[in-house]
């Protein structure tokens, strides 16, 4: 269905091959341990098995019992112990205590460690440590990428946000680059690479040496992809800290989408038992709403439950030849619509009832007001009532970020109050995760003079006077300043609203949030693409910090023809809103691309929140 | 679940895993192509080089797993994976004959051998690989190139091995300078695994005070061996850590995180007491100020009363149990929870109202919210009333709210309040527009009506009438007003 002058999206390749291998890969693994065992399941690690493999599979595969990784000791008399863990280190600990019990109560059986998706030095230590390194063998399930749809890829890796920009530790971009030679192996090469951040330069370099070193013969290949696009999330932080309003987004805010599946509680399903569903685009209802503004929802749904009346309503004066094609044909899958649309309208049902409680409209004109830059005295004394009312704590975290990176920080008087009323109203052990904001840079307080830290001026005395300048300089540039008014005037990030923006028809991104703003993120790929460069785009880059790259990887580009020049593997490291996906895949309408969206996960403005909260070890 | 299952039909009956036909050639060229990319994917994930030695024994012997899909995914597999197949096992065989391998009950464990041994960073561990050697001289690799190659790796090539999951010895590292090198080599290589296993043979072969000093100018390691010293539970050591880089301030609050763990409240407020003294910011030793006094407060209001509770005497707690203790509840629950059971209380008790509000300096609109909603869920209406009432100096009294009158309004709402006391409240809504709402969305009837006469609405009224019940008073009072001729209507 082409339109004149208009390129229709090419289709994604085929992503089924990585849950194969995957599935292969674990197999494989769990036949290392023949014969009858137990199988302890990382919590983490559950769902996206789910989306892999099955119990009767990993029956087949001799696993005798299952059970969750957990503080509980257990009481198996398997001879082998199995478990299917992340690489952290309190796993290690609670592993090395069930050896070690069974030590002690002179019990002996085979343990077999398979870390997802590889090991980490550190949880060996750990193991020697405990003293059971040689009582234990140790694999990897290198489970880097599960496909949740035709266009999404997950690596399912929520701590990565908190690892990387909170601790800045490098120990996920191993990972990310192993999943970049995988689909460059499986549906490149790449031809021409761009990214912007910290973490994106480092990942696509990691990802380059491995390729020198692999050597493959990528020569000649035709690529199914043909770009990619790298980006850190604190690049935009102001998109991911917005309230949604695609239905995706809203489902995902409202419920918690979990791999690509979500939990329709007793209200959703107007019975007393949830249902779990799986979201993507092979269910029918769901694949033409997922993408739309949560108003053009209903119409939608309302026609929808017509058109499924009418179809029913055809029986009636059927002969019994028709009605028996009708109920051999089409009755199944009319069945299945209807199954669909009263599990989508009763969602719809309890966002609405959810939302109207808790003023959503009044937020949403606050955020509006954010993302402007007007009426910000009035909009902070709406976060602090959400405060003391006790509205959820997380939306409080939230909106004050919002507003302390549109305004660069917030005025110290407001910070201290907020913060004092934030700590009474939600328990005063958040001086830490205030703590942790402001070192990640989402909640922070104007300095008057722009006065150095201990740690950077400790730095500068360590170098000559000259250098230090320079240091200083580079400290005060990488101080996060957001910049956010800058940028969004230089990238027409609020679209101009001549008359309403017709939300059912919409002209830009910004559809995603109700015409109100364009996700920096995306305009930033959109302005890339259509450059095929970073050029032109300085004033904006000296604002985002920099840190931009574009490479051209192989001569591939000189057949524009390809149709994978318009594939673009889009890579949120970090974490990417299902907003994002949405003003992409309409994008990518718009222009003739697909995009495939590569993350470490799946992420929201709560998520995000509560990765930046303590909890007791 | 269902649904996975119907999925996994639909894989092994789709078209593409069909037997194999030379019938439909296009479909089989497809498939082909696929499983080339499976394979050749494989070699990816599988960390591959021809070097099959180390290649197990870090990374967990993915070598089976080609030889593995080559049978299930990939029959049509092409040549050079097959043939590294087959050399593997004759490798198998020709390792079968040494039974003392750690374990015999699979192929990879054969290979590694390495297995039983202890990590890395030993000093016996240093010669592992040529252990292997002996026994395995057979294999492909020229001999030429294992020579030394325990000792002789580059930092740059010692890095880039343990990326690759091979094991490598990092003891003959022991000059300061070497030491450094190949940190700043693995800070180079982007994998934060590597940096941090660099870190913890450095964090084992130098004086702490040496390594923080070197740290100190290198940032990234920095970072690596805090999150590390974090998440293994090495507090003393981060302590010290923090205290020569003199972030104080990050010392401090890296104690008071402790108190998460404490469970036993006692405890925890001794511990939290103790706090007070560290060197946090102005503003935030008053926050833990705080929390030491509220805890204690918490504590002494839950001893009394449980006991009252339990003695039965109190009508409120009889009327009202309590539905969870107070303890470690944030401050603003626990003046609710003071506001409801101990609103009257004079200020001298720790549990009164008045008491919490002086002692954490909580601000007026705060408080007021707080007791508000604890009274309106008594429906204790008059302290309500006295809530928001003032008396001039004149002895007049007016209504007066640290918050806006229309938060009021909703927050009586939401406790049912009757129609009488919310609509006193709707009439001191300062916005006509919101005042008209509310009471219509409340049906607070008298003060929709009053509104639209005073805004002289003769319209609206009279639509309004409908919408009140017949023969009502409010309907009487409706016609009256349409009726008063003295009344100039602007429509």
């Amino acid at each position: 269905m082409a339109f004149a002058g208009r390129r229709d999206a090419p289709e994604p390749p085929d992503f089924a091959i990585l849950k194969r291998l995957a599935r292969d890969q674990l197999i494989y693994l769990l036949e290392q341990l023949p014969g009858r065992k137990d199988l302890f399941i990382e919590a983490d690690l559950m769902s996206p098995l789910d989306r892999i493999a099955n119990v009767s599979i990993l029956k087949q595969h001799e696993v005798d019992k299952l059970y969750k990784v957990e503080n509980r000791p257990t009481s198996s008399t398997s001879d082998q112990f199995c478990f299917l863990v992340r690489p952290r280190i309190k796993t290690m600990k609670y592993i090395a205590d069930i050896i070690n019990a069974d030590k002690m109560a002179g019990r002996s059986r085979k343990y077999k460690i398979i870390f997802s998706p590889q090991k980490f030095y550190a949880c060996e230590m750990v193991l020697e440590e405990e003293g059971v390194f040689g009582d234990v063998s140790c694999d990897e399930w290198s489970f880097y990428l599960l496909p949740l749809d035709d266009d999404i890829i997950s690596m399912e890796l929520p701590e990565f946000f908190r690892d990387y920009f909170l601790e800045g530790d490098h120990r996920w971009i191993n990972c990310v680059a192993r999943a970049l030679q995988l689909l460059n192996s499986l549906y490149g090469p790449f031809s021409k690479a761009y990214g912007i951040g910290r973490c994106a330069k480092m990942s696509y370099e990691l990802w380059r040496d491995l390729e020198e070193e692999s050597e493959s013969d990528s020569q000649g290949r035709k690529p199914e992809i043909g770009n990619v696009f790298l980006m850190d999330r604190d690049t935009d932080y102001v998109t991911a800290l917005c309230s949604q309003v695609v239905y995706e987004g809203l489902v995902d805010d409202t419920f918690r989408i979990k791999c690509g599946s979500v939990d329709f509680g007793p209200d959703v399903t107007s019975s007393d038992k949830s249902i779990k569903v799986l979201l993507n685009s092979q269910d029918k209802v769901f694949s033409q709403i997922r993408n739309e503004h949560f108003s053009s929802v209903f119409g939608f749904l309302s026609q929808k439950s017509r058109n499924l009346q009418a179809q029913y309503d055809r029986r009636r004066g059927m002969d019994i030849k028709q009605m028996k094609n009708f109920v051999s044909q089409e009755l199944k899958g009319l069945k299945q619509e209807h199954r669909l649309l009263s599990l989508h309208i009763g969602a719809c049902e309890s966002i609405m009832k959810k939302k109207t409680k808790q003023d959503f409209q009044e937020m949403i004109k606050t955020e509006h007001s954010l993302l402007e830059g007007f009426d910000i005295r009035e909009s902070t004394s709406f976060i602090e009532e959400h405060i003391d009312r006790q509205v959820s704590p997380i939306e409080s975290l939230r909106l004050m970020c919002l507003l302390s990176i549109t305004e660069n920080g917030l005025i110290p008087k407001d910070y201290r109050s907020l913060k004092t009323q934030y700590l009474q109203s939600y328990g005063p052990e958040h001086l830490l995760t205030f703590h942790n904001l402001k070192r990640i840079g989402l909640l922070t307080e104007q300095s008057p003079g722009e006065t150095l830290t201990a740690v950077e001026s400790k730095v500068s005395k360590l170098v000559t006077d000259r250098a230090a300048g320079k240091i200083t300089d580079a400290f005060n540039s990488l101080a996060r300043k957001s910049n956010f008014r800058g940028i969004s005037k230089k990238l027409g990030l609020i679209p101009r609203v001549d008359g309403e923006y017709d939300l059912k028809m919409p002209r830009d991104m910004a559809y995603v949030f109700s015409g109100a703003y364009i996700p920096l993120s995306c305009k930033i790929i959109e302005q890339v693409l259509e450059r095929k460069s970073w050029l032109g785009l300085e004033e904006v880059l000296r604002l985002l910090n920099g840190n931009e790259f574009s490479v051209t990887e192989s001569a591939g580009e000189d057949s524009p023809a390809w149709e994978s020049q318009r594939i673009i593997l889009t890579v949120f490291l970090g974490g990417c809103t299902f907003s994002e996906i949405a003003a992409l895949r309409f994008l990518g309408k718009e222009k003739g691309y697909k995009f495939i969206f590569l993350t470490t996960a799946i992420t929201n403005s709560a998520r995000m929140m509560e990765a930046m909260i303590e909890t007791k070890a | 679940m269902s649904r996975a299952r119907a999925d996994e039909e639909e894989y092994w009956h789709s078209s593409k895993f069909r037997a194999f036909t030379f019938d439909d050639e296009d479909d089989e060229l497809s498939q082909l192509k696929e499983s080339k990319r499976a394979v050749n994917s494989l070699r990816d994930i599988v960390d591959d080089d021809d070097d099959d030695l180390e290649k197990v024994s870090w990374s967990g012997d993915p070598v089976g797993s080609i030889s593995w899909s080559i049978k299930e995914t990939a029959s049509s597999s092409t040549s050079s994976l097959e043939s590294r197949d087959s050399s593997l096992q004759k490798g198998y065989s020709s390792y079968s004959a040494f039974p003392k391998q750690a374990s015999s009950y699979s192929l990879s464990s054969l290979f590694k051998g390495r297995n039983k041994l202890p990590s890395f960073q030993s000093l016996s561990d240093a010669l592992s690989d040529t252990g292997v050697k002996n026994y395995a001289p057979e294999l492909r690799r020229p001999k030429a190139e294992y020579k030394d190659y325990s000792s002789d790796w580059s930092p740059k090539d010692t890095v880039r091995r343990m990326q690759r999951g091979k094991v490598c010895s990092l003891e003959r590292f022991r000059s300061l300078q070497d030491k450094l090198v190949l940190l700043d080599e693995a800070v180079a290589g982007h994998d934060g695994n590597i940096i941090t296993a660099v870190l913890i043979f450095l964090k084992r072969t130098l004086r702490k005070e040496i390594l923080f000093q070197e740290l100190e100018v290198r940032q990234v390691a920095l970072c690596h061996l805090i999150h590390f010293l974090k998440e293994t539970g090495e507090q003393k050591l981060l302590l010290d850590l923090l205290r020569f880089l003199d972030r104080t301030e990050e010392v401090a609050l890296s104690q008071y995180r402790e108190h998460l763990n404490i469970q036993d409240v006692e405890k925890r407020r001794e511990f939290l007491k103790g706090c007070i003294g560290l060197p946090f910011s102005a503003e935030d030793t008053s926050h833990v100020q705080d929390h030491y006094t509220l805890l204690e407060r918490q504590i002494i209001i839950e001893a009394n009363d449980r006991h009252l509770e339990t003695a039965g005497q109190s009508e409120i707690f009889r009327k009202y149990p309590r539905k969870a203790s107070i303890l470690n509840m944030p401050l603003v629950t626990t003046l609710f929870y003071s506001c409801f059971y101990h609103y009257t209380e004079a200020e001298g008790t720790f549990s009164s109202p008045t008491n919490l509000k002086k002692t954490f300096k909580i601000p007026d609109k705060q408080y007021v919210l707080t007791a508000l909603a604890a009274r309106a869920k008594l429906r204790a209406w008059n302290d309500v009333d006295a809530l928001f009432t003032t008396k001039n100096w004149l002895g007049y009294t007016k209504k007066k709210a640290p918050i806006g009158f229309h938060r009021v309004v909703e927050i009586l709402q939401r406790n049912n309040a009757p129609v009488q006391v919310l609509q006193e409240y709707v009439r001191l809504v300062e916005d006509v527009e919101t005042q008209l709402n509310l009471a219509t969305k409340y049906k607070c009837h008298d003060v929709v009506i009053d509104t639209y006469r005073d805004l002289k609405d003769r319209i609206q009224l009279a639509a309004y009438r409908c919408k009140v019940e017949r023969g009502s008073a409010e309907e009487e009072k409706i016609d009256s007003i349409l009726n008063n001729t003295q009344i100039r209507w602007k429509n």
